[in-house]
């Protein structure tokens, strides 16, 4: 079946955001296809490049970026949610001056189009967090 | 319960109006579904139904009004509106008196309505 995920759920509260990471995982290794995977609201911060997690806890970012990296997995952050929490690309850094760019190169910023794109061209669509 | 069209989605509203910005993320992604001109309709569950109080005045919050912003739903074409009756009597709200119109169900009948669609986007 050919799936859309949305996480809503930062990595660093609870273990929503694993989870969904690793249903992406199971999906996977059952034959499933997925069509995209959309970050929303405070997950969002499952893109950050910058956030340090201590070394006795899992890396919630690798799980995400072996997906894109081995699976080729869309990985598409909302931009208004990407902007509030301070996930920015070169691009949004330069245009709102801020420093330094936070996102790692496995994601890509757009809009909610792309939710609705995932809504309409998947089978099933799982929400994780909210 | 009527039946729906493949792939038309559902959003489910279980936030309240300002608690956090999950209320406002429900409410943007019907609006982009309608401008997209994709099939949707709107349950508001839970605690959810907190976003159909009258008289909301959050500027006193320094937050923009959810209410006015749903009163606009039915001018995008978003005319499926569901709450949560139980919820509603829960909070002893009228509504009649909601920012739009909404169709009240049981709780037997929000389970019709989930099972009807593909696809739930949960807020």
């Amino acid at each position: 079946m050919n799936y859309a995920l949305l996480v809503m759920s930062s990595p660093a509260s609870g273990a929503c955001a694993g989870t969904a990471a690793r249903f992406a995982r199971a999906l996977l290794d059952a034959g499933h296809h997925i069509q995209r995977v959309f970050f929303m609201d405070e997950g969002v911060n499952c893109a950050s490049t910058l956030a340090v997690f201590p070394q006795d806890e899992s890396a919630p970012l690798q799980a995400w970026v072996e997906l894109a990296e081995q699976h080729r997995i869309e990985l598409v952050l909302c931009v208004t949610s990407a902007l509030r929490y301070g996930i920015l690309d070169d691009g949004e850094a330069r245009r709102h001056e801020r420093p330094a760019a936070s996102i790692h190169p496995s994601f890509t910023i757009s809009g909610l189009g792309q939710l609705v794109d995932a809504v309409a061209g998947s089978d099933r669509l799982v929400t994780f967090g909210g | 319960m009527q039946t729906t069209a493949n792939n038309s989605a559902l959003v489910i509203i279980r936030q309240p109006p300002y608690s956090g910005s999950l209320a406002r993320a429900g409410i943007d992604t019907a609006l982009a579904h309608a401008a997209f001109e994709r099939p949707l309709e709107v349950l508001f569950m839970g605690d959810g139904v907190l976003q159909l109080l009258p008289d909301q005045a959050p500027e006193s919050l320094g937050r923009k009004s959810l209410a006015r912003l749903l009163a606009s739903l039915p001018l995008y074409g978003i005319e499926q509106v569901y709450a949560d009756a139980e919820a509603a009597t829960r909070y002893r709200l009228d509504l009649a008196r909601a920012p739009l119109a909404v169709v009240p169900l049981t709780a037997s009948a929000m389970g019709d309505l989930l099972r009807a669609h593909d696809n739930l986007l949960g807020f």
